[in-house]
């Protein structure tokens, strides 16, 4: 940062340019360079270490797009994993996405003290860290699970289905999980978007021939919070492309028949447990170019909206 | 202004309205000391363009959001609650019979009986939650006041750096960062843990787009009476955003807290309690009544720094707004 190029916008005030590029470089070198170590350089590290071989132990030899072949022609748990990855993000990243717009959107029609505490109760679902039992005992595979038990009792089925395990029930309870756990950072952005926008303008919006709230909404309020929006599509995106944590607290890991092996569950795999670090980067890469490409597709689409 | 307002409602008329009645609402008076009348309060806030059949879709939806989400909130608190043989009821009922504390001893009891001793768990996970919020707040905020009031060049390069890596998809990074821990010897050390809570580009993109409403006016008279860039952020500019770091520390609380084993750490002593407690919770179907109560335990924290701050959150979150 200490650079001495003049073109840089002399400060009106300060005098001496050295110290002020000093503060700077204070304030900004912690957070620069811890970030660069390890957000930035892991897409290049990964990148490069997906061209080798390499154990963590020996020297990486490099074998070209070697790991990217086998990935993609001979490991048939990948291309599950893969297709996984993306069904679960398909389903799960528009849904949450539009019930953390929608809940957002009802939650601010309401007064501001009942608001508060429905805030509290949609939150809450992602702030529990621990709720994996609680699922494991709800959905649990015999007739003392409580889904189970309901349904059993109302006669909707006769016999317990076995959530846990059998490999299409498994993706329900997934996605209802995640579904659960959906309206987290990208929620309270919509919250507190929606309390900024500007109040007159629908007044104004009513004169001009508005007729309920639905063309209010896309004509108002939604442009008048891109911003928000923006920012909550690229979290909703980029985390349901990582989904596996939670599948690995409920489901165990490998989950059964690899249905619900994601492409997290594939990595950890190779990197945490096998150590094969140069295809476990492969992995990485992969999982970097589909969240980015995902996030662009998902702006473009909504640089669309209200115009 | 306001004074004269207040010397109006507090002699006379008030106080002969509160003796009226307590629920009976003091009446609000303008600018020129007039009533004023509000008309009567519906369901909802009365907007234009509100249609009663749309309030009540409104509300169901609500309605039928708030039981899918309170549902599995209601039945862990009240199956911990439950002694142990109405857990084992058939047919199961959700709501709690004869309520008693006893998961919450026994969860005590299997705790203080543990190898490593409990208190280290929750020691590790203290100390895990503390040091790395107040890193995560401390440098996040100290970052982004440049990139928000200064000018030097690599800025906006650096601001769209950070956007972009918002994108990253969290787990990919893991793997890199494992090869670069074990480079800087950190596997199985706290470092591993808290030393990226200083990068957190979250943090920062955060706090950098609330600190761009803080009036530039401000700052300029304060450099003008010679105040230092130092002293100008730690006694006026931080103070101001109480609001952002509130905001953080709730992310990163419930972040730190919730942590369970990570891939860099092996060692059962530093080990955080999400994991013990999972431990605990692994004996299954036995210990159904001790799991519920570690769920409730867990949330506790969270839900309470949540509590405290929200309206912090929500001003916050009103700045975070990205650019197309």
């Amino acid at each position: 940062m200490k650079s001495k190029n003049d073109t840089m916008k002399v400060n009106k005030i300060k005098s001496s340019k050295r110290f002020e590029n000093l503060d700077v470089v204070v304030f900004l070198g912690p957070f620069l360079v811890v970030f660069t170590i390890f957000t930035i350089l892991p897409v290049f590290t990964s990148l490069f270490i997906s061209l080798t071989n390499f154990n963590m132990l020996e020297f990486p030899d490099f074998v070209g797009i070697a790991n990217y072949q086998k990935l993609f022609l001979n490991d048939d748990i990948f291309s599950l994993a893969l297709q996984n990855t993306f069904i679960l993000a398909l389903i799960t990243g528009p849904l949450s996405y539009i019930m953390c717009f929608g809940f957002a959107w009802l939650i601010n029609e309401v007064p501001p003290k009942p608001r508060a505490f429905l805030t509290l109760l949609f939150y809450a679902p992602s702030l529990s860290g621990g709720f994996a039992y609680v699922w494991q005992l709800m959905f649990s595979g015999d007739s003392y699970g409580y889904i189970n038990g309901a349904l059993l009792n109302l006669g909707i089925i006769s016999e317990p289905i076995i959530w846990l395990t059998d490999e299409t029930w498994m993706f329900v309870v997934c996605v209802f999980i995640v579904l659960w756990q959906a309206l987290g950072t990208t929620f309270l952005t919509f919250i507190a978007g929606l309390q900024t926008v500007d109040r007159t303008l629908y007044e104004a919006g009513a004169v001009d021939g508005i007729k309920n709230r639905w063309q209010e909404l896309y004509f108002i309020t939604l442009p008048s919070m891109r911003g928000q929006l923006l920012f909550g599509a690229v979290l909703n995106v980029s985390g349901s492309f990582g989904i596996g944590s939670v599948i690995t607290a409920v489901f165990g890991f490998p989950t059964n028949g690899y249905a619900l092996h994601t492409i997290m569950h594939h990595l950890d795999d190779y990197g945490g447990t096998r150590f094969e670090m140069g295809y476990a980067c492969a992995i990485a890469t992969i999982l970097f170019v589909i969240s980015i490409s995902a996030n662009k597709v998902f702006q473009f689409v909504l640089g669309r909206i209200g115009k | 202004m306001a004074k004269k307002k207040n010397v109006i409602i507090v002699d006379g008329v008030a106080q002969e309205q509160e003796m009226v009645g307590i629920f009976k609402k003091r009446p609000k008076y303008d600018a020129e000391g007039r009533e004023i009348h509000y008309k009567k309060k519906k369901l909802f806030k009365s907007r234009v363009n509100r249609s009663f059949g749309g309030d009540l879709f409104m509300f169901l939806f609500l309605l039928i959001g708030g039981v899918f989400m309170a549902f599995p909130l209601i039945f862990a608190i009240s199956n911990s609650l439950k002694p142990l043989y109405e857990l084992f009821l058939f047919p199961p009922t959700l709501i709690v019979q004869n309520p008693t504390g006893k998961n919450y001893v026994d969860l005590i009891n299997i705790m203080s009986n543990s190898l490593v001793p409990m208190s280290k768990y929750l020691f590790n996970t203290v100390f895990i939650t503390a040091v790395g919020t107040t890193l995560r707040v401390i440098f996040g905020t100290m970052a982004s006041y440049p990139l928000s009031k200064r000018q030097f060049p690599g800025k906006n390069m650096i601001m769209s750096v950070i956007s972009f890596s918002l994108m990253f998809a969290a787990p990919a990074a893991g793997i890199a960062n494992y090869m670069t821990m074990a480079a800087f010897g950190w596997i199985d050390t706290y470092w591993s843990v808290l030393v990226p809570a200083i990068g957190s580009s979250m943090a920062v993109y955060l706090v950098k787009n609330f600190v761009d409403q803080f009036p530039d006016a401000v700052l300029e008279a304060a450099r003008i009476d010679g105040t230092g860039e130092f002293r100008l952020f730690f006694q006026i500019v931080m103070p101001n955003l109480k609001p952002a770091w509130m905001t953080l520390i709730v992310f990163a609380v419930q972040e730190y807290w919730n942590m369970g084993s990570t891939i860099y750490i092996y060692r059962e002593e530093l080990k955080t309690l999400n994991y013990a407690l999972g431990q605990i919770a692994a004996a299954g179907i036995a210990r159904q009544g001790v799991s519920m109560a570690i769920s409730v335990v867990m949330m506790i924290v969270p839900v309470i720094t949540f509590l405290i701050t929200q309206s912090n959150i929500l001003e916050t979150m009103a700045t975070s707004g990205m650019k197309d």
